[in-house]
């Protein structure tokens, strides 16, 4: 029997915003059946969002959502999460919402390590406001804000994660529904930063200038840019150079999470043990 | 009422006035001259099960604040100018979605980095609109130690009451000022704890936004089984995203009304020596302590002078202002900014004729300098 989404759904919101054909929907679906596989109650569920195409997620699925400001979705949920460690807490963002102007956020999620899930829907583009240059997107492409073609270096959202201390980091795309899906449950299940970049089409805002007029055109670049972990990792370095790798990067099961961390602090200054040294860290610098 | 003596700075205090009036959470950055109060918070909250954050940014501490009130606690967070700037869009955020938060500002010289370390006014215009857009800030000044920590506690409950942002106004003299203070008992001041109102019928029947034209929302907390939407963008009775006219009409005029309406709940001022006074000093702040010092000099040589002290600064004590400005002629608006609030008594009064005592060095005004600029009047 199919899916049914609507107990999930705000149907009242449908349709939503996102253009025909947009990826955000297959997205946002996957999520939904990732949700209801994990068995989590409803209630127990916060999504956070910022600003662009990706904020109206929060809005479109019954759970306690918050549609925050631009690029602050990491820095709101962290407050969220601190104030009730034991709820389930996504944060959904685009490329320009958490690597532009939440960029800093970004880097300190992960650094905390505090356990919540970062969905980046990675279009390549600030779609929303009708294509200007994100920091993904592609050097030499078309954007209206440099329409002599871009030249800004991109960011690797998931270089940036691993970097910055994630303990989980995942990419996959809209193409592969299931895999998204079981690979969404992953990044929720594990406790720390996870970071879960998604990439998506806007042959929109993206496509139409850059010979992708169709959303089929935009996918098929999409493939064409990633491929399997295990396959990149056999390629030469000259060979990866102008692909993207695909499943989790990353996943540090021994890094402690920030709440649990926090709850030292809390033993500390309620006397149930001794002051917090150098000697409680492995990684001493 | 039992009293208690605490010896302490302003900053000390106002934090401690949090973790009494049920702060469960501070998320902040380090900023001279407010540091104090993440310091002393940072202590206190994990001691008593809660949490104090120092985030990335001064827009990472606010956004964390308004998180953790959004799941339904109390938060604070402390700062100085160029934080508030930083900090102006998310309360924007806090206005327009309603999320109670106390928000400390201990002024420093401005504008820019200004004067880190010296104390001036020039951020009472700021505390009044610190976002873009039409809603009603509260901003209470403490004017001595004591009211460090009481207005910190009034701001928790004023929060509450309204569902939206209480900025707190130190100077920086205030802030760091060393003395003693005579404070309510601890017991006093949870008795006095209102928490903010709760919907407890069923879910179905919960619409957080849909209220009397002059009433907040009534934001259950999180993860109660009442699910909802909260966003900065204009919204209908159950938070999402609208753009129908008269809803966003309504809405913006609701922010506007439910605390212009019910000013009266908010206006607190002291009068000192006004009962036959004949030249009034308006004066608030640590500015007031000189001016009160300045009283008793032209008291001592027959000069009838008086202070008119607004503790509630926005939204302003003007009816009381006009009522003191309508008889007594000689008007005196002593501040460390370039009149801020002098355009405010200006406009209560409907006076052009307000005279003004300006100081924007970094130092703090001299009793001295206040006799004399009253002797001129």
């Amino acid at each position: 029997m199919a899916f049914n989404y609507d107990k999930y759904l705000r149907l009242e919101k449908m349709p939503t915003l996102w253009c025909w054909g947009c990826g955000d929907g297959v997205i946002l679906k996957a999520f939904i059946r990732a949700i209801d596989k994990m068995g989590i109650s409803q209630d127990d569920v916060c999504v956070v969002s910022g600003i662009g195409c990706s904020g109206r997620f929060s809005s479109y699925v019954d759970f306690n959502t918050v549609h925050t400001t631009h690029g602050r979705t990491v820095a709101y949920a962290t407050g969220i999460k601190l104030a009730q460690p034991d709820k389930l807490v996504v944060c959904v963002a685009g490329d320009g919402d958490a690597l532009a102007i939440g960029g800093n956020h970004t880097i300190h999620g992960c650094r905390r390590n505090i356990d919540m899930t970062l969905l980046v829907i990675n279009n390549f583009i600030y779609g929303l406001t009708n294509s200007q240059t994100s920091p993904t997107t592609p050097q030499g492409m078309w954007t209206v804000s440099q329409k002599a073609g871009n030249i800004d270096p991109t960011f690797d959202t998931c270089d940036l994660a691993i970097a910055s201390g994630a303990s989980f980091v995942a990419r996959e795309t809209m193409l592969e529904p299931k895999k998204l899906e079981k690979i969404l449950i992953k990044s929720m299940q594990h406790r720390g930063f996870s970071m879960m970049e998604v990439l998506s089409n806007c042959h929109i805002n993206l496509g139409r200038k850059n010979k992708m007029v169709s959303a089929m055109e935009n996918l098929q670049w999409i493939d064409d840019i990633t491929i399997s972990k295990k396959k990149y990792d056999a390629l030469s370095e000259e060979e990866q150079l102008n692909l993207l790798p695909l499943g989790v990067l990353k996943q540090d099961l021994e890094v402690r999470e920030y709440c649990d961390m926090y709850d030292d602090i809390k033993a500390v200054h309620q006397g149930k043990r001794g002051k917090i040294t150098q000697d409680d860290f492995v990684k001493k610098i | 009422m039992a009293t208690r003596e605490i010896i302490s700075t302003g900053n000390e205090l106002a934090a401690i006035a949090a973790v009494d009036a049920g702060c469960m959470f501070f998320g902040g950055y380090p900023l001279t001259p407010s540091s104090e109060v993440m310091h002393v918070v940072s202590d206190l909250l994990p001691a008593v099960g809660g949490v104090a954050i120092q985030m990335e940014d001064e827009i990472g501490g606010i956004c964390a604040v308004i998180g953790a009130a959004m799941v339904g606690q109390r938060a604070l967070t402390a700062t100085s100018g160029p934080g508030m700037s930083l900090k102006a869009e998310q309360l924007g955020l806090a206005q327009m979605a309603e999320v109670p938060l106390v928000c400390v500002n201990v002024m420093r010289g401005g504008p820019s980095t200004g004067l880190p370390t010296r104390v001036s006014q020039g951020d009472i215009l700021q505390s009044k609109n610190p976002s873009h857009g039409d809603y009603k800030s509260i901003t209470f000044c403490a004017g001595n130690l004591a009211e460090c920590y009481t207005e910190v506690v009034r701001a928790f409950n004023t929060a509450d009451r309204f569902m939206q942002p209480v900025i707190v106004l130190l100077d920086e003299t205030i802030g760091h000022m060393h003395g003693k203070a005579i404070l309510p008992t601890v017991e006093d001041v949870k008795a006095g704890i209102v928490p903010r109102k709760q919907f407890d019928g069923p879910a179905e029947e919960y619409f957080p936004y849909q209220c009397e034209h002059d009433e907040p929302a009534v934001l259950n907390k999180m993860y109660t089984g009442y699910r909802y939407h909260f966003t900065g963008l204009h919204h209908d009775k159950n938070g999402f995203p609208t753009e129908e006219i008269e809803t966003c009409r309504k809405l913006i005029q609701r922010l506007e009304d439910k605390v212009a309406l019910h000013e009266d709940e908010l206006e607190s001022y002291e009068e000192f020596m006004m009962d036959d006074a004949e030249i009034m000093i308006v004066a608030y702040g640590s500015v007031s302590l000189a001016a009160k010092e300045a009283i008793r000099h032209l008291r001592a040589e027959g000069i009838k002078a008086g202070l008119f002290r607004p503790i509630t600064i926005w939204p302003s004590p003007a009816k009381k202002i006009k009522e003191y400005t309508d008889k007594i002629e000689k008007v005196v608006v002593v501040e460390l900014n370039i009149g801020q609030f002098h355009s405010e008594v200006q406009r209560a009064a409907a006076r052009l004729d307000i005279d003004g005592l300006f100081k924007v060095n970094g130092r703090a005004l001299s009793p001295h300098e206040i006799v004399a600029k009253v002797k001129e009047l």
